[in-house]
């Protein structure tokens, strides 16, 4: 009889140790920020990244509510292989849970297949591919800020529809130049333009010239600049040598970053059109947050667009977790979650994050001011027009991600 | 056939810096035979001087020229008298690892302080602008680039082989303790040289600024294609690493015409070939 007593006392003290366990939840957090740390995209998103998540994470409260919450940082060098093998370790070894920023649409891809193996989350903020909530969705990602599909009907539409009917493609030979290339191809013939010719460049190539004369000589009346960063900037400040804006022709920067119109500087870059989701001096929220991130970076650089989508990215993350009462340590949950909650942070208002990991918020359109214009160091754009986020992004109907046929 | 004339042109243009930058290359290797993994990384120095002189100074573009050689140079003389003087008579490994380590941490300086896209640097208002050829626009700038670069490596080429501080050079790289007995300082001699050395590479990083970004990572992403040029002209051989320069340049060009994906390899592939069939580089000699 003593000894059944015993027993029973022991499983019942086991069983409440176990209960005790699945009611105080985990609350410890690990995020990798996974960027090119030193190479032509190091400034849109690389440390400026990473010290945006950390502000997330700051601004969440989490902490002094006794969460631990840990941010790591990871340099791809612009390599699938690298960045995949950060991933795994990160998963396997250091137990991150969420990985964030990953520009380079072909490292992003790469690195999406391993946190959907590893069921880890994902939220992309730097990388232009549609794919990722197309044909390669997948229910561990959210993908913020821009894709290929918003530049091709924001930025191309406007210039086809202001009579640039004729394109030639310069084209970063990557994922990332494909997939906008195909997308602005696909809105300029279904406005009635026509593809004319293009080029297809090496990834970091410090001298377009070769590929300039060639657009020049093709006579399309829009040159449409299918890269980005260190490429762009070298596009435009060589086309503007070669006398090709003179010449009548007028260049299509499909996707520009503050710091890349920082690097060409106004004189070259004035009058420049383009798209993009968040710009610092759009409201007093984004000042404030601006200048506090300004003030934490070595060179003073204002936040891009990608950096923007890393904070608010990480907020909403954390935000689906407090809503959980703990980190099941679970992507597929972890992102169910925060699609069911609807988007809201100072950087980007209102929106939602779709099925297919889609989030939808509003686009810009800017105009690069005249140095005449320009009030101060990074007084650069000017609001042309706004387009709501649910013309700006893939309509779910339209979307080939295989979430939505469940 | 126009297309095809002002890819030649184009490709002169970049061969000018291969050119400059090779020759450096070639002078310090083949007088003090050291391999200068800085080399890329002092050609970015050469233009944050400048880029420095007008923002700060408000010195020009033509006083640069001269300027930002000189002061880079001066960089390079206190690193060969402290660092670099110590590895004479070693392996060439220990060169190559010490100034790659040196281009690392000049680079990463940088970075820290001006992130990775860059400045802008304005072409200098005497040469703005551009003609028409009738085959292409050429931009009055890259013009000068080619000619200056031109007269630059010829006038090194003869400093070199034709004249009596040349032939000392020579003579203290092939028997120094010969030439030290001809009451001849055989130490500072090679430091000047990695300062001229050191200094055309600043040069470069000068005539480059306008036509690219002032930025940490010009040199690193330049200097890996430089190495091939040096490789394929023959380690050490002046005239050989100018002509290579030149005519390497000129293909790349060609090759951004017809297959433009493989012009960031096609400078490879040809050292590969070279190195299977002529080991020594197209003018180099048998050690």
């Amino acid at each position: 009889m003593k000894k059944s007593i015993a027993s029973f006392l022991l499983g019942t003290a086991l069983a409440v140790t176990t209960a005790g366990a699945a009611f105080a939840q985990d609350k410890t957090v690990k995020i990798g920020a996974l960027s090119d740390q030193s190479g032509l995209y190091a400034d849109l998103g690389g440390p400026g990244s990473t010290l945006a998540a950390q502000m997330a994470v700051e601004d969440s409260g989490l902490v002094a509510k006794g969460w631990k919450i840990d941010i790591i940082s990871g340099d791809h060098q612009n390599k699938p292989d690298i960045g995949t093998a950060i991933a795994r370790q990160w998963f396997d070894v250091d137990k991150v849970d969420i990985i964030v920023d990953v520009p380079n649409s072909g490292v992003a891809l790469a690195v999406n297949n391993v946190i959907k193996e590893k069921n880890g989350v994902y939220i992309n903020s730097g990388a232009a591919t549609s794919d990722l909530t197309n044909a390669q969705c997948s229910p561990n990602t959210v993908h913020w800020t821009y894709d290929t599909y918003m530049l091709a009907h924001t930025t191309g539409q406007a210039l086809v529809k202001a009579g640039g009917d004729t394109w030639f493609f310069l084209t970063a030979d990557y994922a990332f130049g494909a997939a906008l290339e195909r997308d602005t191809t696909a809105v300029v013939t279904a406005n009635g333009g026509k593809v004319i010719g293009g080029v297809k460049h090496p990834l970091n190539t410090p001298d377009f010239s070769s590929f300039l004369l060639q657009a020049q000589a093709s006579k399309a009346k829009i040159i449409g600049l299918a890269n980005a960063g260190g490429d762009t900037t070298n596009s435009i400040k060589q086309a503007a040598e070669f006398g090709i804006v003179k010449g009548g022709q007028k260049l299509a920067a499909l996707l520009l970053f503050l710091t890349d119109v920082k690097a060409i500087g106004l004189e070259t870059a004035q009058g420049l059109n383009f798209t993009e989701t968040f710009y610092w001096d759009m409201n007093d929220q984004t000042r404030a947050f601006s200048k506090k991130f300004s003030e934490k970076m070595k060179n003073g650089a204002m936040p891009t667009m990608v950096q923007a989508g890393v904070y608010a990215g990480v907020r909403h993350y954390l935000k689906s977790l407090e809503a959980l009462g703990g980190n099941p340590h679970d992507g597929v949950k972890v992102v169910e979650k925060m699609k069911s909650i609807p988007t809201e942070d100072d950087l980007f208002g209102k929106g939602e994050i779709q099925p297919n990991g889609r989030t939808i918020h509003s686009a810009y359109l800017f105009e690069v001011k005249k140095p005449s214009e320009s009030k101060g160091p990074w007084d650069f754009y000017k609001l042309v027009g706004t387009v709501p986020g649910d013309q700006a992004f893939t309509p779910l109907s339209e979307s080939k991600c295989a979430l939505l046929k469940k | 056939m126009q297309a095809l004339y002002a890819q030649l042109l184009v490709g002169l243009i970049n061969g000018s810096f291969y050119a400059l930058l090779s020759l450096g290359l070639a002078v310090i290797f083949g007088m003090l035979n050291i391999i200068n993994f800085a080399h890329g990384a002092l050609y970015m120095m050469g233009a944050f001087v400048a880029y420095f002189l007008l923002n700060l100074g408000g010195i020009n573009y033509w006083w640069a020229l001269l300027i930002a050689p000189v002061v880079v140079g001066v960089f390079g003389m206190i690193l060969e008298r402290t660092m670099l003087q110590w590895l004479t008579g070693l392996d060439h490994l220990y060169g190559l690892l010490l100034t790659f380590g040196i281009a690392l941490i000049v680079q990463g300086v940088f970075q820290n302080y001006f992130g990775s896209s860059g400045m802008p640097y304005a072409i200098p208002d005497q040469l703005k602008g551009g003609m028409n050829l009738g085959f292409m626009f050429l931009p009055i700038y890259r013009g000068w680039v080619v000619i200056f670069s031109l007269v630059v490596c010829i006038a090194t080429w003869f400093l070199i082989e034709k004249t009596r501080l040349g032939a000392y050079l020579r003579a203290a790289t092939e028997n120094p303790t010969l030439v030290r007995a001809f009451g001849i300082n055989v130490p500072r001699m090679i430091t000047l040289t990695y300062g001229l050395g050191v200094g055309l590479a600043a040069l470069a990083g000068v005539l480059s600024a306008p036509i690219n970004q002032v930025r940490p990572l010009m040199g690193a992403d330049l200097i890996i294609v430089v190495f091939a040029v040096v490789v394929i002209g023959g380690m050490g051989s002046i005239m050989g690493s100018i002509i290579t320069g030149f005519a390497l340049g000129v293909i790349e060009g060609l090759t951004k015409y017809f297959y433009p994906e493989a012009s960031n390899t096609v400078v490879f592939v040809l050292m590969v070939l070279v190195l299977l069939v002529k080991p020594t580089g197209l003018t180099g000699r048998a050690a």
